[in-house]
């Protein structure tokens, strides 16, 4: 009896060592995290310019959202970034992986440079692509293109073009992440298998359809949603390059930038609030289809 | 290994290598023309024919940069500490202790991973402005002292720490704190290192929240000062490049020197994640 009397104080002695290591970071997630994401949805109902008394007008922010030509403009934009961007990044990274995983020589070699945009600083990367972007005789680009006597491109000043010239180094940093990650998922497919898709005299194209890429499921979902809610959220880039303007006419404008200038450029707090609950919302659908897809198997 | 496949992975190789060296075409650009002067920026050549480092002069003299690195630098290194210090302390007590309300706060800290900064930054501007935190180091600091994600990762390697040594500890009188400190800590080393990278790398590049807290040009980070660049030197590319490389160079390092660390971190955290 009293061996279990002191069993019972040592585990609240534990308890209460464990609320002492919480206690400063539930106080932070709580004022820091939980509190501002509450107030988010609650200043989404208000009409409010940050400087005078926050006026309850409901749901209104969101039917103006709906009538707002430039909000439509600006989820197409987001859109094409994030379909365009995994698109194009998703495949790229798998071949370059699949390639580098049976190169022994100078794999690390390799890989490194492969993986060097990652870790780099969006607004500098953003300014050599913007001064390789430029007219002859500035621009790299356009100077390769008039050596092959090719026409001279606009880039970044052309409407229909500036969107893929902003995305073209938001794919180029984050390729390297995608080429690790395919990596590890690669090494972890045990070689028994390709093994005895060999004795069965499988060629390449059957192992890669029938158990590379069905052993790859976990780790393409992972990169998919990784990189949906990487380019759903793409900023950097488009500031650096257009100025903060997401320009020309609002081109390359993405959801992000809009909140951006909505809150910070003209105070419009609500209306800024209750776009960055659209980018939750956003999100968190492709988070749950995570989850589904994951567990679908 | 059959010499049918010896050519193709030779192709292969070469094609890897190719696309290696397009890859890191834009960092070759960056540094080559840092070193080069007003006319030679208009000539085609890759390497500067006199190699001048008038560019970084000007940089470092006339402008707030090294101001802003220092910032950066500052910024970056409190909250990768503040980070490894407080994401350890919960992953360890989530981890390692047994009390009532622990999946509720494990849950709770997991869910923060759902909030977009982009949603919390209005709230943030709001508190800051309230309290007198824009313009301060406090107010660039404070979103980012804690990360649910570094806590996660913790807690999956304190979970690897056996328990009969924590255990052993106990029998000895050792407070818990100490436990954490000097038993538990040394263990989880490799995770450690890999928050501190992705850490340090993540504020060094960090963008959104800075540039709507600082106004004050004293107290920009690097890329909030970089940005501020297309008013100023526009036309002057060799001075933006320089600008440029100077805010890459330091990730560039820390990269070659830990590149082993870092991609075995994505690896961990990507298969733990």
């Amino acid at each position: 009896m009293p061996n279990a009397d002191r069993r019972l104080s040592l585990t609240q002695k534990r308890a209460l060592s464990a609320w002492a290591f919480l206690a400063l970071p539930i106080v932070f997630y709580v004022s820091i995290r939980f509190y501002p994401a509450i107030d988010a949805f609650f200043i989404s109902l208000t009409d409010w310019n940050i400087l005078g008394q926050r006026r309850f007008i409901g749901v209104d922010n969101y039917w103006r959202m709906a009538a707002d030509p430039v909000f439509w403009k600006v989820m197409v934009n987001t859109f094409l970034y994030l379909v365009v961007g995994v698109g194009v990044s998703l495949p790229l990274g798998f071949v370059i992986a699949y390639y580098l995983d049976r190169v022994e020589r100078g794999h690390a070699l390799l890989r490194g440079l492969y993986f060097l945009p990652h870790i780099t600083t969006a607004v500098a990367m953003a300014w050599v692509w913007r001064w390789f972007y430029q007219p002859v005789p500035v621009g790299l680009f356009n100077d390769i293109l008039v050596s092959l006597d090719l026409p001279q491109q606009p880039f970044l000043r052309s409407t229909e073009q500036a969107l893929y010239a902003v995305l073209a180094p938001a794919i180029w940093a984050g390729l390297g992440f995608q080429v690790v990650v395919f990596l590890a998922g690669l090494k972890a497919i045990p070689r028994t298998y390709y093994e005895a898709a060999e004795i069965d005299g499988a060629g390449a194209w059957r192992t890669l359809f029938e158990i590379t890429l069905p052993q790859l499921r976990a780790t393409i979902v992972f990169l998919v949603v990784v990189s949906s809610i990487a380019f759903l959220r793409i900023f950097d880039y488009v500031y650096a390059m257009t100025s903060g303007q997401g320009g020309p006419l609002d081109a390359t404008k993405p959801l992000v930038l809009r909140i951006f200038e909505t809150a910070f450029g003209r105070f419009d707090m609500g209306y800024a609030a209750a776009q960055t609950v659209v980018l939750f919302v956003l999100l968190l659908a492709i988070s749950l289809l995570q989850l589904r897809l994951l567990r679908a198997r | 290994m059959t010499p049918r496949a010896a050519p193709g992975r030779t192709i292969a190789w070469t094609l890897l290598f190719l696309g290696g060296v397009v890859m890191v075409t834009p960092f070759i650009y960056m540094l080559a023309t840092s070193f080069k002067t007003n006319v030679e920026v208009y000539q085609l050549s890759l390497l500067p024919r006199s190699p001048t480092l008038a560019n970084y002069a000007q940089l470092i003299g006339a402008s707030g940069f090294p101001r802003w690195f220092a910032n950066s630098l500052l910024i970056a290194a409190l909250t990768t500490a503040s980070v490894l210090f407080f994401d350890s302390l919960v992953g360890y007590a989530l981890a390692k202790f047994d009390f009532r309300g622990r999946r509720l706060v494990f849950v709770a800290v997991l869910s923060t991973l759902m909030i977009p900064t982009e949603m919390l930054v209005l709230p943030w501007y709001i508190m800051s402005k309230t309290f007198g935190w824009l313009d301060t180091y406090w107010g660039l600091l404070f979103p980012g002292l804690m990360t649910g994600f570094g806590t996660f990762l913790m807690k999956q390697f304190f979970e690897g720490v056996p328990d009969e040594l924590i255990d052993a500890a106990r029998v000895d009188g050792w407070s818990e704190w100490r436990i954490w400190l000097e038993v538990a800590m040394p263990l989880v080393t490799p995770a450690l290192s890999a928050l501190a990278i992705f850490t340090f790398l993540g504020n060094w590049t960090a963008f959104l929240w800075p540039l709507i807290v600082i106004n004050d040009r004293d107290l920009y980070t690097l890329p909030v000062g970089l940005a501020s660049f297309s008013s100023e030197f526009q036309t002057e590319w060799e001075i933006v490049m320089t600008g440029a490389s100077i805010a890459t160079v330091p990730a560039l390092l820390v990269f070659i020197a830990l590149q082993k660390y870092i991609i075995r971190g994505i690896m961990l955290a990507g298969l733990k994640g």
